[in-house]
């Protein structure tokens, strides 16, 4: 990538904090998209099945839903972000204890399924769109949001049983996992455009805050800056490699920073 | 077959916070040292290098820098009724794995427990009587006093650069600091961290109520300082990613950047990493060690002969080896007799979190042990006359990192997804902070650790198994604290707060604190201790079990300091004349 015209789509990109709440999502979505060019990763699914894509993506979308806020979950590419971790380590348990016997145990005990990550999002789908299309009909994805929120809530507290796995293990899963792709660095996928940090006004990759820190109650409207970005040198750094943040003012849209 | 090596005076089992200033001083006096460490090498450079080092999903959701729990864990239970079932992932505690251990992720808090924590039961029965502790209840006095260890405390702070502000000066109380602190020799090594917003409001608000704020003690520095052994440790940038992440200024004190540069070129030292000891070897009469035996990354088994062993792992892990090897009789909470597993406990953490409509806190701005404490409600600082439990905690107003996969708090009430939460936590992740409280836990006699009958290891070995839950006294302790703690909250004015006491069963999933206690505990009694004062077992004396193991019930402080000071640096004295008179040498 040319490192001139990546700092200057990078600087562009500002223009989607300030501005996010006039602008409709998929405007939104579009324009981030085209500032950033050939840097909209791939989509390619490792472990999830094209059905189960569509589960996961219109389950994340009523987690996190796009709103005048911003995007959502499914904007932010949280799907694939939750596709790439069951694909890895974390998928299929890794740094975690998987020998038997499994009972059930209690709540405080924690973790207890012998299935897998992976494994319980392919039986939790499953199962999940199995009652879906006796009760409506159709499979998950297919439902209203008001059908889909029904079916979540249904989940999330164990009204709707499933068999393999239990219905709030598998929905306390799906919930964390789709936090930590809306909020994780976006090297892993999700974040797509760092719409979780722009959402809450987290920075990403830290600067040096020596002399920000006691500026009490005083806003630090920075661009955040994500791990390509360093890499990639798109984000200028300093000798220990903190990025040097640019700071936005109150109400300032960053249209100035563009070129 | 085991290979046989070749002898040495020491073999430390795990070299982290403990086992590195171990391994430093004893191999400077001119002993043979080898360090086993079952994970791998870790340095400032390049290990925790930009801008991977700002990887929280990597850090803090994968568990980058902690145990691996596929090879081992722990199992657990709430009590002895239950059937205890593995630890499968990581939740209410994260112990660290490879060079420096879990002082790599730690969050630096840097405190001394009060005079009145190394003598809980004979000052409690002194103050209240005996009805004030439950019949179960077996904390217990530690066989050293505050008097004893501040010599040792004052050691780690100027070796580890360690920033605050002195609240008693050799006896005098000194504004800005501490009052209940014991008394000190001198003031901290460097000066505290700057104040933060969120330390600021509750300083303000302390004051009026008639307490007496001061900064939290901190490993991450306010400027470099080089310490005795010429390592130097850089001044925090406030970056925010402390705890649970290695440092990439070298800014937090831990042994990578206070010991290590120094133990490496020690000539009488040899690290060896990716040896997991498998246990402690005996004589024949099980009274002597005779040396350890582990098993490398190429499933290589080894057989180290030594004069002396060291057990300077984690307290679990601790605990664990002695049991596998025979060192000291088991507990039986039945019959309470035995004392290998005895006095396990934890820590009763509570919090309040204040929400704000207009102030922006930016509590991504901070470092580890950046806060403002106060301590008021701490040990037996407060009359507990009445209030039917013992020990308190530090409450402070900390800005120790707000990274929004673990930290983005909204008011209770808010629903967990959708766009109502949408809304709340685009609204107060900078605008709230928490006021947190580190309560004690007293040890009893239903909480212990002893061998799974069932689960093992990667290497066939019994997981540990731990049998824990609070009891009252807890319970009612969290209760009357974090209502005090609201108390200040409210003077602070937020527009809403979650008071937070911790009163339900203990659980092992979500994280609370990975200061786990006891297990091996020091006292001045055989029959109810592993180890004597100088942490040396009292069944086979040329072991010596070193770390929070040895705490006979825990503080309402972050452990570190004492682990170091109390379990480490104390012993040393006794250790050089015991490695001189064994090893026969005085090289």
């Amino acid at each position: 990538m040319e490192k001139t015209s990546a700092r200057r789509r990078f600087l562009k990109s500002v223009t989607a904090i300030g501005g996010a709440a006039s602008f409709p999502v998929p405007t939104l979505a579009a324009e981030a998209h085209a500032q950033h060019g050939v840097r909209a990763p791939s989509q390619t699914y490792m472990y999830l099945t094209q059905p189960e894509v569509a589960f996961v993506e219109a389950a994340v979308a009523r987690l996190i839903p796009a709103d005048e806020l911003g995007p959502g979950a499914k904007e932010a590419g949280v799907a694939y972000f939750i596709d790439r971790q069951l694909f890895g380590g974390w998928g299929t348990m890794a740094k975690m204890y998987r020998q038997g016997p499994w009972p059930e145990g209690t709540p405080q005990q924690g973790y207890q399924s012998p299935l897998t990550p992976q494994q319980v999002y392919r039986i939790g789908i499953g199962e999940v769109n199995a009652h879906c299309a006796k009760q409506y009909g159709n499979s998950f994805s297919a439902l209203t949001a008001a059908q889909q929120d029904e079916v979540l809530r249904g989940l999330d507290g164990g009204k709707i049983e499933l068999e393999a796995v239990r219905s709030q293990f598998f929905f306390n899963m799906l919930l964390a996992n789709t936090l930590e792709g809306f909020f994780a660095d976006p090297i892993y996928g999700g974040n797509r455009d760092k719409a979780g940090w722009k959402l809450v006004g987290f920075p990403g990759v830290a600067a040096v805050y020596t002399a920000h820190v006691e500026q009490h109650g005083v806003p630090y409207n920075a661009v955040p800056v994500s791990i390509q970005d360093i890499v990639e040198s798109v984000a200028e750094v300093d000798e220990h490699g903190h990025p040097k943040h640019i700071l936005l003012g109150r109400n300032d849209r960053g249209s100035s920073h563009g070129d | 077959m085991a290979t046989k090596l070749k002898p040495v005076d020491v073999a430390i089992v795990g070299v982290g916070l403990t086992g590195t200033i171990m391994a430093k001083e004893l191999a400077e006096s001119g002993l043979k040292v080898v360090g086993l460490e079952r994970g791998h090498w870790r340095d400032t450079d390049p290990d925790f290098a930009m801008p991977y080092a700002h990887d929280e999903l990597r850090f803090v959701g994968r568990h980058e820098l902690m145990q691996d729990l596929s090879r081992e864990t722990i199992t657990f239970r709430n009590n002895a009724a239950e059937t205890a079932l593995p630890m499968r992932q990581l939740g209410s505690f994260r112990p660290g794995e490879g060079v420096g251990g879990a002082a790599v992720h730690w969050g630096g808090l840097t405190w001394r427990f009060l005079p009145w924590d190394f003598e809980t039961r004979s000052r409690t029965l002194a103050r209240y009587g005996k009805g004030q502790l439950a019949e179960d209840c077996t904390s217990q006095d530690w066989g050293v006093s505050y008097d004893e260890l501040e010599r040792h405390y004052d050691r780690f702070e100027y070796l580890y650069g360690i920033s605050g502000k002195a609240g008693n000066l050799k006896g005098e109380i000194v504004p800005g600091g501490n009052p209940f602190e014991g008394p000190r020799s001198r003031e901290y090594p460097t000066p505290p961290l700057k104040s933060a917003y969120a330390g600021a409001l509750f300083k303000e608000a302390a004051e009026k109520m008639g307490y007496q704020p001061f900064p939290t003690p901190s490993a991450a520095i306010s400027r470099a300082y080089t310490n005795e052994y010429g390592a130097t440790i850089n001044a925090c940038v406030y970056c925010g990613y402390c705890q649970f992440f290695g440092c990439e200024m070298g800014a937090k004190a831990s042994p990578q950047t206070a010991v290590l540069p120094n133990l490496m070129k020690q000539k009488n030292f040899e690290l060896r990493t990716h040896a997991n000891v498998a246990r402690v070897n005996l004589d024949a009469a099980g009274t002597r060690a005779i040396g350890v035996t582990y098993v490398d990354s190429r499933g290589r088994e080894f057989e180290q002969p030594a004069e002396m062993v060291l057990l300077c792992s984690y307290v679990l892990n601790n605990v664990r080896l002695m049991l596998l090897s025979g060192i000291g009789k088991p507990y039986d909470p039945a019959a309470n007799t035995g004392v290998v597993g005895r006095n396990y406990a934890y820590q009763t953490p509570s919090s309040v979190t204040l929400f704000f409509e207009d102030r922006i806190f930016n509590q991504f701005m901070a470092a580890g042990g950046l806060g403002m404490a106060i301590d008021e409600f701490n040990g037996d600082n407060f009359d507990h006359s009445g209030l039917g439990f013992i020990g308190g905690g530090f409450f402070s107003a900390a800005s120790s990192g707000a990274r929004p996969i673990e930290v983005r708090p909204v008011p209770r009430g808010t629903p967990r997804w959708g766009a109502q939460w949408k809304q709340a936590v685009a609204t107060y992740f900078n605008r709230s902070f928490p006021i947190s409280i580190q309560g004690a836990c007293q040890s009893y006699r239903g909480n212990y650790l002893d061998l799974d009958p069932t689960y093992r290891d990667a290497y066939g070995l019994p997981l540990l198994r731990m049998t824990f839950d609070r009891r009252a006294n807890e319970h009612k302790m969290s209760l009357w604290l974090t209502d005090k703690a609201a108390q200040i909250a409210k003077a602070i004015g937020p527009s809403k707060m979650n008071v937070t006491p911790r009163t339900e069963k203990y659980t092992i999933v979500p994280y609370q604190s990975t200061h786990n206690t006891g297990g091996a505990i020091m006292g001045a009694d055989p029959a109810s201790s592993a180890v004597n004062r100088y942490l040396q077992s009292w069944a086979v004396p040329n072991v010596f079990v070193v770390g929070a193991s040895a705490f006979p019930q825990n503080g309402g402080y972050n452990p570190t300091g004492t682990v170091w000071s109390a379990t480490a640096d104390s012993i040393l004295e006794k250790l050089h004349r015991l490695c001189t008179r064994i090893s026969g040498t005085g090289h």
